[in-house]
């Protein structure tokens, strides 16, 4: 009897070897199925922004005969969030749906792997944002494709003029908008130290900065960067609760210190909270992408002026600035898969990423560094540069509360807002230290389960 | 032969198919019948808009978090194992408790008050009475977060001119937990108000004349006459009013979102919190799920007694 040469371990290597040429394969477009295809995108604040979008798909559907069409859904109440969640149970609706932070990870299960569209991506523009990677790239696949549109990080948004007449600080000297002028002496004075003594110098003044301590996700984001920066971890990536730690005891020490030159009422704010705040012109400095600074200029100039933004201060382990990268996912019951890939591919090219960019005054930030290069940023005014720094600059690392975890476990960390109801009940509700942790020991087990 | 057999038999198909027409007839023309045909839209709404939803949340809560796996009552285990599940059921019953109470109590008052108006003057004023219920709940919560904004609140700013301190009306926890209940009361009050008003007029006459040649004044015949008349309303008034106020959403998810430190989070809001923004939504089905024991207990008690004082007075 003839045996056969093919053994186990073959099969093995030969599975293993066309899994990884399948997934390291380029694109190749499936688009001429044609058919229509439609998306349901995040609802864009910046007037007009939406229509960037539509002439791009509108443009790219003419070109392969493709019927698009776009459902905007804004995110207000979370309505784009029902929408996914409504669709994933029902198995039928948009082909493609932008989905905001976690919900790749809420809806990983029902999401058709775009490894060969993001693989194209980051080929094409290099690395990517470790935050998209964490949310996005689940066991060895990714399941989203990164945004352009609506995807944000959330440095520092200050008063040019408050800092330098009551602080001493000439921001603009210390960040000025160029990356090539950055002095690492200057910036590395830029530290949480020297954000606290200003903060309390601008508290005095009668200006004192507005960092929300809600449970909304600026909140969220500015404590997990400051978390970071101070090098606390709430649970790491073996499932290990880390929080109880020096680090975590001197972040909430300085976060004491520095919650008591807030507004009182920052412990109620939601994510517009903090950009009234500096609307208004109350404030000297909050932690935003440039929308405050977009609804400043229209509503409220003289402060828009006087609007710089810059990189987070800088902590004993390293500077952080909160990121919230936004995805598109094709659903797995999706009827035009090849076209919805196409498309994604077409809508993320240097191009593409340039006009949208440019129709959110800036407010819009891809996930690769390469296009931190665009026009737009350099010219948005006034005053002009303003935003140059928006986009992580010098030693400015993404990051997003809840990461080392597991992504399971960070989604529930971050959107219960483990981290700032730590810091609330410490700094507004004086409870103690070991109780807070404890607390924290506690809620973050719980988080375990998942 | 077969034209026979039919001839013989038409006679008697046509009188059974007359039988079978009278039978019809008089099944269509049956009360019970009509009420059924009537109330099947109805009731096929129920069951598609509230049995099964309500079947399919018990189903979910007995799924895992990828709802992959069945876990039995896992989830409401886990729940138990949690202290802020804990502070949310203490919150959700000192919110539904007190805003049922004051809304009882206000709309008893105010139903009496306008009771007591001359005809003329009582429509203009239950018309009044009746917008806070009438205007959309998201709407005029919005228009309430305006008023107790964190940072530019219109009651501060009045206060602030009349020489007071600003008051954190959505900043310190337990302000926050009163401005919801606030809300709460203030949107609930008018269908006490309605109901007790309707039962007021029911009334009859006869027994306050009686209370009165008795020598009752107005508090012993409020007590003896009216209190007891109304007993069957009020119950059932305060039963559906607690059943929608422990769902209660709105009202909380626009003014606070559950915050500062999760202390205004009621059922529904913690169980969108879990479901929706942090993806586990056999949790969050089991967070809105569990109430339903205690109230649907607390309905067949409230329910049975007014299905007993109704017989005493039949």
């Amino acid at each position: 009897m003839r045996r056969s040469n093919l053994t186990r371990r073959h099969v093995l290597k030969t599975a293993a070897l066309g899994s990884a040429a399948l997934i390291t394969a380029p694109y190749v477009s499936g688009v001429h199925a044609a058919g229509s295809l439609t998306l349901g995108c995040w609802d864009h604040w910046v007037p007009g922004a939406n229509n960037a979008l539509t002439k791009l798909c509108t443009q790219w559907g003419e070109k392969n005969k493709v019927d698009v069409h776009i459902d905007y859904i804004t995110s207000q109440g979370e309505k784009d969030k029902l929408t996914a969640a409504a669709e994933a149970q029902a198995g039928t609706g948009h082909d493609i749906m932008s989905h905001r932070d976690w919900n790749i990870q809420v809806h990983q299960r029902v999401l058709e792997p775009v490894d060969d569209v993001v693989n194209q991506l980051i080929k094409t523009h290099g690395e990517i944002s470790p935050v998209a990677e964490y949310l996005a790239h689940i066991k060895g696949t990714w399941r989203g494709v990164p945004t352009t549109v609506g995807a944000q990080v959330k440095p520092c948004a200050s008063r040019l003029d408050l800092y330098k007449e009551h602080a001493g600080i000439d921001l603009r000297d210390m960040f000025p908008a160029d990356e090539a002028k950055y002095d690492k002496a200057k910036t590395d004075k830029w530290d949480w130290d020297l954000y606290l003594s200003s903060a309390e110098k601008l508290f005095k003044a009668g200006y004192p900065v507005g960092l929300p301590m809600g449970q909304a996700s600026d909140a969220v984001d500015w404590v997990g960067a400051l978390f970071n920066s101070f090098g606390v971890v709430m649970v790491d990536d073996k499932d290990n609760i880390k929080i109880d730690s020096p680090e975590t005891r001197q972040a909430l020490e300085y976060l004491k210190k520095l919650m008591a030159v807030n507004p009182p009422e920052v412990y109620a704010w939601d994510d517009a909270g903090n950009n009234r705040w500096l609307i208004s012109g109350k404030g000297s400095g909050i932690m935003n992408p440039p929308s405050a600074w977009a609804v400043a200029k229209r509503d409220n100039i003289k402060v828009a002026e006087q609007v710089w933004h810059h990189p987070m201060p800088k902590g004993p382990k390293g500077r952080f600035v909160g990121q919230l990268p936004q995805f598109y996912g094709v659903w797995q019951f999706s009827k035009n898969k090849s076209a919805a890939k196409d498309l994604l591919l077409h809508i993320s090219q240097r191009e593409a990423v340039a006009q949208l960019v440019d129709a959110s005054y800036g407010y819009d930030l891809p996930s690769f560094k390469s296009l931190y290069d665009l026009e737009t940023w350099k010219k948005v005014e006034p005053p002009l540069g303003t935003a140059y720094s928006y986009p992580p600059r010098g030693d400015e690392v993404t990051s997003i509360a809840g990461r080392p975890a597991r992504p399971e476990v960070g989604a529930q960390i971050y959107n219960q807002a483990i981290n700032t109801v730590m810091v609330a009940k410490f700094t507004q509700g004086n409870e103690k230290l070991d109780d807070v942790i404890k607390w924290a020991s506690n809620e973050l087990e719980g988080t375990l389960r998942a | 032969m077969v034209d026979a057999v039919q001839r013989t038999w038409a006679p008697g198909l046509a009188g059974e198919r007359g039988a079978q027409r009278r039978g019809l007839h008089r099944f269509v023309r049956r009360r019970s019948t009509i009420a059924f045909v009537m109330c099947l839209p109805l009731i096929v709404i129920i069951a598609g808009l509230v049995a099964y939803p309500a079947l399919y949340s018990i189903y979910l809560s007995l799924l895992n978090k990828a709802q992959t796996r069945f876990i039995g009552l896992g989830n409401f285990t886990f729940l138990l194992s949690r202290d802020v599940f804990w502070m949310v059921v203490w919150q959700s019953a000192v919110f539904a408790l007190s805003a049922v109470f004051f809304k009882a109590l206000i709309g008893l008052i105010t139903a009496h008050l306008i009771n007591n108006l001359p005809t003329k003057g009582q429509r203009k004023w239950r018309g009044m009475l009746l917008v806070p219920w009438v205007i959309p709940l998201a709407l005029s919560s919005l228009g309430w977060w305006w008023l107790f904004d964190p940072t530019h609140s219109a009651f501060n700013w009045l206060i602030k001119l009349f020489g007071g301190d600003e008051i954190p009306w959505l900043s310190d926890p337990y302000w926050a937990r009163f401005s919801v209940i606030l809300v709460n009361v203030w949107y609930g009050a008018p269908f006490f108000l309605i109901m007790y008003l309707a039962a007021l007029k029911s009334v009859p006459e006869q027994l306050y004349e009686a209370a009165a040649i008795d020598g009752a004044n107005a508090w012993q015949r409020f007590l003896h006459v009216t209190l007891p008349m109304m007993r069957n309303i009020i119950a059932i008034t305060v039963l559906f009013s607690l059943i929608v106020t422990f769902a209660n959403f709105d009202i909380v998810q626009i003014m606070t979102a559950g915050g500062p430190r999760n202390m205004t989070h009621v059922f529904a809001t913690y169980a969108f919190m879990l479901g929706i923004r942090s993806g586990d939504i056999p949790l969050g089905a089991s967070v809105s799920l569990f109430m339903f024991p205690i109230l649907a207990i607390a309905a067949v008690f409230i329910l049975r007694g007014v299905r007993r004082r109704g017989r005493e007075i039949g």
